[in-house]
């Protein structure tokens, strides 16, 4: 039986995690398998935790205002261990002008305050079924 | 073959890699487990099963510091129950187990059940295996702790602890008289609380009821509190103990003998199973026999004594 | 006889009025099948009198500053004086910050609130490995005394009150500021103002905890202790509401699970051995503002009078003050959508006149931009200025609790301190609310309301303007506040010229100080004053309890 794996991480100090644990919530119900990291993760552990896991997706939440540091670190170290196959999105306090930016260090899709629950699930379907 | 090369110089990744491929039923995860099986049995086994919410996962973050702190490599296989309604899961043991969580000398994998009809999958068995060709001195198991996992636990492993709470009372009575009568090490965590003593006190009930031989292992009752580093080198101090001893009674090699022909002979069910529904999935015949059962024209013994009755084996 | 007939006339005219509500709804169904609150509590067609049995004027509500404070803890509440008027503020460095609080107080705001960055709330310094991307992106970098004398500067702190959001480590930061009060020669007994200083709900609301809730608790009472004798002007704990709110629990949760901590805390200074009526006066509360307009007030108004009754039945409090509860309000930044920004002007603006209605002594206006950033001084002026206009030129702040009588309101009230009472039941049950804590029962709690607020969106059973209805692609993004990376590199060279220009031999024996404190009974504050005056940093002494005290674990429940 094959089931998709799930990593969802909150990354640095911020202890903000309702929206991380709906999303992880929700997709343990479209029934993907969701590995939850906690809190205070730096992008070396989101890295590490994706690797042992063998996850096909990491979803990462930031809403402190650093991802401009943490969506590119992460993206860095995925391409040092190999892991570019591993698909990356996000989700948060991100304002739309950053967006582009994390998108072109392959960042697949990053969703803002207020997106529908149902297009991260159209997303998943689109890239890993 | 992928994977192998590198599992075997204990490259995480590859690792990895070839249990995912194991645990999705991949046939080149096969291929790696035959070529990896020579390398493996050097690891000790622990397995570590108790009700939800003994603080197994707290407890097993302890006993990885522990183990490390001895200079040991230590592989966990984490596992959580997959939900009957929509087959996802919440794979969270690994939150515990933070302070770990960049040593190299430290492989964490969070496993769901996968449906699995209550008892370990054998993706569970698979991934020790790997862990334990990539060099992993201790490899931990922790399961879930309800249904059939805790007994089949002590299958897989060599050591196997249960873990209790204070104040679980008449619960230990309920506890599934095949897990007390075989664990190996019995642990009170949260020992802090009141009612401690009391549980200790049924247990030790409970194994005198046991009535083992002297000269053999007799399981210690351990109090620990987790969350303070409370009693961990004695956990550890007696899982080697009972390893020791087995490896000098030449228990232990029973034991992992006992467990491979018990891992052979479920293989070979499932194996024997899967090709004799492979073979009449989807005919007419098999459908109408489907129907027959259904409308009690035959019993399920006849039904399966026909089907099995038209397999033939060259021994 | 009278009454008696005036009730059977009553319930002759309301049964008449049902007849003729069938009728219309069985012509004309109403706009839904059922009408709830934004927390589920079924809302009635209509409310009267028979909604409100056995209601009693002087039991239920009282009078203003009169048992059991319903109708407000003043008498003659913002007829005497306005609300404080108290915007949340802080980000970058310290400079920057001085310069908004400036510009705050230059446009009217009454008193001064900080926001510190993530670093100073979970206790480390800028230049933690985790503090990567952070340094003044949420609030104001904070990491030594020095930091606190440029925030202050040209403040006098004998004459504008402050509130400082920050829990665990809140202790550190209270000497930082009562050091800087006495470098300008303001005394501590003139100082006034707050430190959030809430431990437990860190560990299932907000997340900014650092060490574990026993231990946590015990910092609280040293602090309530060390205010009460020397800093009596100060409340050393704001009991906070607000971030369980916005974690997702319904409102009945957000007043249980917020009185159950208040309890827990008064539990246990009394059992130091503190008397309560010399540390109660002191507390105080924070209540987040939410959208349905009238269950926020109800919500208020239940607040008032059950902990009222707590302090007086439970804790067998004497003098009326530790009866109070004084609260601050914040606007719902949960209700803040990033499309159609400007839409959340009205939000803010009818969540503020709740809080108003409801008898708040303070109170912070979101900004229409913060769902996606910081405010920019223009989004934060119109914030400042809607309580303005509340104030000046609605009437709402003329009389006393207006809405006291309505049938609705009052049955609301009732509703409220029910259900509030029936989750602090179960707290008790579970051997109060540490232990609750502990046992995992308000995390799991608030993300099963969290979800079933999501799905209820997703359905459109709960609609949000612009997000779910009337939804419209914005015209063009909103210019937003950027903090940039100087912040970092600013606060790591500070630090650096900080450890040279002090005495590091009297920092370390400082630090040894508080850990001896921490692994005793003596009050920590004493120690941390000390340690905070030989410019220790924050992450230095936070690093010396953790020492002591250990790092807390999130179990991560869901």
């Amino acid at each position: 039986m094959k089931k998709v794996r799930v990593l969802i991480a909150k990354p640095g100090l911020d202890g903000h995690d309702r929206g991380a644990k709906v999303v992880a919530k929700f997709l343990q119900e479209c029934g993907y398998e969701v590995v939850y990291t906690g809190l205070h993760q730096s992008p070396e552990q989101i890295v590490n935790a994706a690797l042992q896991e063998a996850v096909d997706v990491v979803g990462i939440s930031v809403l402190s205002g650093s991802h401009e540091y943490v969506f590119p670190e992460v993206m860095r170290l995925l391409k040092e261990k190999e892991m570019e196959d591993v698909l990356v999105f996000g989700g948060g306090t991100i304002p739309e002008d950053d967006i582009p930016a994390l998108l072109a260090t392959g960042v697949k899709a990053l969703f803002r305050p207020g997106t529908p629950l149902a297009d991260i699930q159209t997303f998943m379907k689109e890239h890993v079924g | 073959m992928r994977y192998v090369e590198g599992a075997l110089k204990g490259h995480q990744l590859s690792g990895a890699r070839l249990i995912r491929l194991l645990e999705d039923g991949d046939p080149e995860g096969i291929a790696g487990l035959k070529a990896l099986y020579p390398h493996a049995g050097r690891a000790f086994i622990l397995g570590i099963t108790g009700p939800p919410g003994a603080g197994k996962s707290t407890l097993v973050d302890r006993i990885i510091g522990e183990f490390r702190g001895r200079g040991l490599k230590v592989g966990v296989v984490a596992i959580d129950p997959s939900s009957p309604f929509s087959g996802g899961a919440i794979l969270g043991d690994r939150v515990r187990m933070q302070r770990h969580a960049t040593d190299p000398g430290v492989f964490v994998r969070s496993m769901a059940t996968r449906g699995h009809l209550g008892g370990l999958s054998r993706a569970t068995g698979e991934a020790a295996f790997v862990l334990d060709a990539m060099g992993y001195d201790v490899i931990v198991i922790e399961t879930v702790g309800v249904g059939q996992d805790e007994i089949e636990v002590v299958d897989l492993a060599h050591t196997t602890a249960v873990v209790c709470l204070p104040g679980m009372g008449d619960d230990i009575q309920a506890m599934k008289a095949g897990i007390l009568e075989i664990g190996d090490l019995f642990i009170i965590n949260k020992a802090d609380r009141p009612g401690a003593d009391e549980v200790a006190k049924q247990l030790a009930v409970m194994l005198d009821m046991r009535h083992i031989p002297h000269g053999e292992w007799m399981p210690p009752v351990l109090k620990t509190v987790a969350v303070k580093d409370q009693g961990i080198t004695e956990v550890v101090d007696a899982a080697l103990a009972h390893r020791d001893q087995l490896a000098a009674s030449g228990k232990l090699a029973e034991r992992v003998n006992l467990r491979e022909r018990h891992f052979f002979r479920t293989l070979v069910r499932e194996m024997a199973a899967e090709k004799v529904f492979g073979a009449v999935e989807g005919t007419a015949a098999f459908a109408a026999l489907l129907e027959d059962l259904r409308d009690r024209k035959t019993d399920p013994y006849s039904a399966a004594e026909g089907l099995v009755g038209r397999l033939s084996f060259q021994a | 006889m009278c009454m008696d007939r005036r009730d059977e006339t009553l319930r002759l005219e309301a049964e008449r009025w049902q007849v003729g509500v069938d009728k219309s709804v069985g012509k004309h169904p109403e706009r839904k099948a059922s009408f709830e609150s934004l927390s589920d509590l079924p809302i009635g067609r209509l409310y009267t009198p028979r909604d409100l049995p056995g209601f009693d004027y002087v039991e239920d509500l009282g009078f203003p500053g009169q048992y059991p404070f319903t109708r407000g803890v003043q008498n003659t509440m913002y007829r005497g004086r306005l609300w404080t008027m108290r915007q949340f503020s802080g980000f970058g460095s310290a400079e920057d910050t001085n310069q908004r609080y400036k510009y705050l107080l230059d446009n009217g705001q009454t008193g001064l609130s900080v926001a510190f960055h993530f670093p100073t709330l979970k206790g480390v310094n800028s230049d933690h490995p985790l503090s990567r991307g952070e340094v003044g992106k949420c609030g104001v970098a904070i990491d030594s005394l020095r930091d606190m004398e440029v925030l202050f500067d040209g403040i006098p702190l004998d004459k504008v009150t402050t509130s400082m959001t920050v829990n665990h480590p809140a202790p550190v930061l209270l000497a930082m500021y009562l050091a800087v009060a006495k470098k300008q020669g303001a005394s501590w007994d003139k100082v006034g103002g707050t430190v959030q200083n809430d431990p437990l709900k860190e560990f299932f609301a907000q997340k900014s905890y650092v060490w574990p809730p026993r231990e946590s608790v015990r910092l609280l009472v040293d602090t309530m202790e060390f205010c009460a004798k020397h800093v009596p002007k100060w409340h050393p704990v704001s009991i906070s509401g607000y971030h369980i709110r916005e974690a997702g629990s319904t409102a009945q949760q957000e007043l249980a699970f917020t009185l159950a901590d208040g309890i827990a805390y008064v539990e246990a200074a009394v059992a130091r051995g503190l008397d309560v009526d010399s540390f109660a006066p002191h507390l105080s509360f924070f209540f987040d503002a939410h959208l349905d307009f009238f269950e926020e007030i109800a919500k208020f108004r239940a607040a008032r009078r059950l902990w009222a009754r707590i302090m007086k039945e439970r804790f067998g409090a004497k003098d009326p003050k530790s009866l109070w509860l004084r609260f601050h309000t914040q606007t719902a930044g949960v209700s803040l959508t990033a499309q159609q920004p400007l839409n959340n002007i009205v939000r803010t603006a009818v969540e503020a006149m709740a809080a108003v209605l409801g008898g708040t002594q303070s109170l912070h206006t979101n900004s229409f931009d913060e769902a996606e950033a910081l405010p920019t001084e223009e989004a934060v002026t119109v914030a400042l200025r809607t309580q303005q206009i509340l104030a000046e030129e609605t009437g709402v702040a003329n009389t006393v609790d207006p809405l006291a009588g309505s049938y609705f309101v009052e049955a609301l009230t009732n509703e409220m301190e029910k259900a509030a009472r029936e989750y602090i039941r179960k707290i008790d049950d579970l051997g109060g609310m540490v232990a609750a804590v502990e046992a995992g029962y308000p995390q799991s709690e608030i993300i099963r309301a969290s979800m079933e607020f999501q799905r209820a969106v997703e359905d459109g059973r709960k609609v949000i303007v612009g997000v779910n209805k009337y939804v419209k692609k914005d015209a063009k993004p909103l210019h937003l506040l950027k903090i940039d990376d100087s912040v970092e590199r600013a606060q790591v060279a500070r630090i650096a010229e900080v450890k040279k220009n002090r005495d590091n031999a009297a920092v370390e024996a400082a630090l040894g100080r508080v850990r001896d404190a921490a692994r005793g009974q003596e009050n920590l504050m004493y120690p941390i004053v000390e340690a905070v005056g030989e410019y220790a940093l924050l992450g230095e002494v936070c690093g010396a309890l953790v020492d002591v005290f250990g790092a807390y674990q999130d179990p991560a429940i869901f």
